[in-house]
């Protein structure tokens, strides 16, 4: 399948009077057309930045994409002009955030901000965007839908602003939808709703997903592809069948071994990672997981492990990838 | 349900039973107007519910945003006044006690909080805030003494003595929420209510957060109410279950029972929403998707609060509100289809 967007080498920083922080730190990965990408990482390891850095929503200042390329259909999205990334933000690449509650505009009404990405993008007529707003809103199933567009976001609760975010990110009929935590904020029956739909317009439409979340299990549920990342770089990659029955990182492996799993008996105890992550404006020499690691050695002081192929497609950045168990007893 | 059968539900678990709630009712008032306030409804956050806890024993009490949980531990705590019900500690009802009788029992009633931000004072040292309620409640007046306690109750919760110096903005999610912790265990009590504990943490950090309430009620011998939305977790440290759902309890059982053999549908619903973090299992796993969204407590369904999202109700469950039963030894649900 074609590529239908490439990042390559990405780096946003952050420059504070506490320092720079290393927010992305040279990420690569790539979409295909119709497929559902996983970014996974826990907070702070800069999975949100990386996907405001697509659509070059970092504010500037504080924040400064420094490297990489972004390629969308062959377009190099960090070299367009103020007018043309706006062409592609909503249109070509939609995005739907996290907070329900604070990203939809408070004063304005549900039809207003559904008509106006698409009377901005598309020409259309207000008369004709309220039509496709209806069958949108409709699409993302809420009913009774000529009452909802005159309402205000305080009207709806957190799962339907999270549909109509959604139906806002599918009316200009995008290739991309990035997601940032969708579910996050909601609760567990109203997250499967929202993931469902939002799985199935994208078969049903051929739009391409990248979910960005912390949740292992939102993640083996719908993704294709995964990418792991941890303090600003993509630490493993790999399919999502590959990397939960297969995991090649050390924290990988740590992640799926710290939850409580409802599909197998219950263990006495959890086995977390310990430690905490690393401060972004003093990363280590060196693997910035090497300090929680129960597999170091010597070499991950000095050296940055590379993303490596350990086969087909899947890659890990860890000297001792070729020696991980999956299993916890297996731990020297 | 009565009393007597509230105490029944207390099976499995040897030892004299610490926490009793009965009939427990929190309605808050809607009122319109600024002047003359006229009272429009109540908002039926808590609507009859019961349970009793062993000494020794977590009672996991599970449900959606909104579906009463907290308000339940806020009014054991006498946070809320209740509108109705009784709660029993250590066989003395709480709803009557005033003035010192209360702060006694306070001492042995303590609370975790979800949001390790905002539970903190940002002004306080982190010392200070352990120190508190031991100040508060005159047990350790010898300020070097109260130190000397600190700092152990620090490293009782994996944090190093000399963090006592800290704000609590120096320190991580997941050290706060230790020092949440270690706050709670300074009066010694002798059953925590932990709202939320772990739902603000990264799943690293969670699973430390896990471990160590764990270790401490190994350890001090405490009884927990946990209260928790996240339904793997529950099932990792509760040896009871309570699902609720629109401020009633829907059901009632042993975690692995609840777990392996769930009854009422949406306790089914719930388990299922729940993403397993593996692929293989999740193309095999079958999924029941409630439709449609929590109704709001302030005009809540006729009959069985469920009746509006369930799969597989009758027309009685409009109009008749479903009786809480034993369907087998310890497990009770309240819906007369299963």
């Amino acid at each position: 399948m074609p590529k239908l967007l490439e990042i390559e080498g990405l780096k946003t920083q952050f420059f504070t009077s506490a320092g720079t922080v290393r927010a992305v730190d040279g990420i690569s990965y790539d979409v295909e057309e119709g497929e559902t990408v996983a970014i996974v990482g826990e907070s702070g390891c800069g999975k949100s930045v990386s996907a405001l850095s697509i659509l070059r929503l970092i504010s500037d200042p504080p924040g400064r994409i420094v490297d990489g390329s972004v390629c969308f259909m062959g377009q190099d999205l960090l070299a367009l002009s103020g007018e043309e990334i706006r062409q592609v933000r909503g249109r070509q690449i939609a995005m739907v955030f996290q907070e329900p509650m604070t990203s939809l505009n408070p004063v304005l009404t549900i039809g207003l901000q559904l008509t106006e990405t698409m009377e901005q993008h598309l020409g259309m007529e207000r008369e004709h965007a309220s039509r496709k707003a209806a069958m949108y809103l409709d699409m993302v199933g809420i009913s009774d839908t000529a009452r909802r567009l005159k309402q205000y976001p305080h009207h709806l609760s957190g799962g339907m602003r999270q549909r109509v975010m959604i139906a806002m990110a599918l009316c200009c009929e995008p290739r991309i939808i990035i997601a940032d935590e969708p579910t996050t904020a909601l609760d567990v029956t109203i997250q499967a709703q929202i993931l469902e739909l939002m799985k199935d317009l994208s078969k049903r439409l051929g739009v391409a997903l990248i979910i960005i979340t912390h949740n292992l299990g939102v993640v083996a549920r719908y993704a294709d592809r995964v990418n792991v990342m941890y303090a600003g770089k993509i630490i493993e990659h790999g399919s999502a069948r590959e990397i939960y029955k297969n995991p090649r990182h050390p924290y990988t492996l740590g992640l799926l071994n710290s939850v409580p799993r409802l599909d197998l008996p219950r263990r006495a105890r959890l086995d977390p990672i310990e430690g905490q992550p690393p401060d972004l404006t003093q990363l280590p020499e060196g693997c910035a997981f090497r300090v929680r690691c129960r597999y170091d050695v010597d070499r991950c002081a000095s050296e940055v492990p590379p993303l490596a192929t350990i086969q087909d497609s899947h890659q890990s950045a860890c000297w001792k990838k070729n020696e991980l168990q999956k299993s916890a007893e297996a731990v020297p | 349900m009565s009393v007597a059968a509230a105490s029944k539900l207390s099976n499995g678990f040897q030892g004299k039973t610490l926490v009793e709630v009965s009939g427990l009712k929190m309605y808050f008032p809607i009122s319109e107007g600024i002047l003359f306030q006229k009272r429009m409804g109540a908002v039926k956050a808590v609507d009859g519910v019961s349970f009793t806890i062993a000494k020794g024993e977590t009672l996991g009490l599970v449900g959606e945003s909104g579906c009463g949980k907290t308000t339940t531990g806020r009014c054991i705590l006498k946070l809320e006044k209740p509108s109705a019900g009784e709660i029993k500690f250590d066989g003395v009802d709480l709803l009557t006690l005033d003035g010192s009788e209360l702060r006694e029992m306070r001492r042995k009633i303590q609370v975790i909080f979800q949001d390790p931000y905002s539970s903190l004072n940002p002004r306080m040292k982190v010392g200070d805030i352990i120190g508190e309620p031991m100040y508060v409640h005159g047990i350790e007046g010898d300020p070097e003494k109260r130190r000397l306690r600190v700092r152990e109750l620090l490293t009782t919760c994996g944090l190093r003595p000399e963090m006592d110096d800290r704000y609590p903005h120096e320190m991580s999610g997941g050290q706060r929420q230790r020092v949440g912790i270690a706050r709670a265990l300074a009066l010694e009590p002798e059953f925590i209510i932990c709202d939320e504990p772990v739902s603000a943490l990264d799943v690293s950090i969670q699973a430390q957060v896990i471990n160590l309430l764990e270790d401490l009620r190994d350890k001090f011998d405490l009884t927990y109410l946990f209260i928790a939305h996240d339904l793997s977790v529950v099932r990792h440290l509760c040896h009871r279950v309570a699902v609720m759902y629109l401020g009633k309890i829907v059901e009632l059982a042993d975690c692995d029972e609840l777990y392996d053999n769930p009854m009422h549908p949406y306790t089914k619903a719930l388990l299922s929403a729940v993403p397993v973090p593996d692929p293989e299992v999740e193309e095999e796993r079958q999924r029941i998707i409630v439709s449609g969204e929590v109704p709001s407590p302030i005009n809540p369904p006729s009959g069985c609060v469920f009746h509006t999202r369930c799969s597989i109700a009758i027309d009685g469950c409009r109009k008749n509100i479903p009786e809480f039963r034993e369907l087998s030894p310890g497990h009770w649900v309240a819906c007369p289809e299963v």
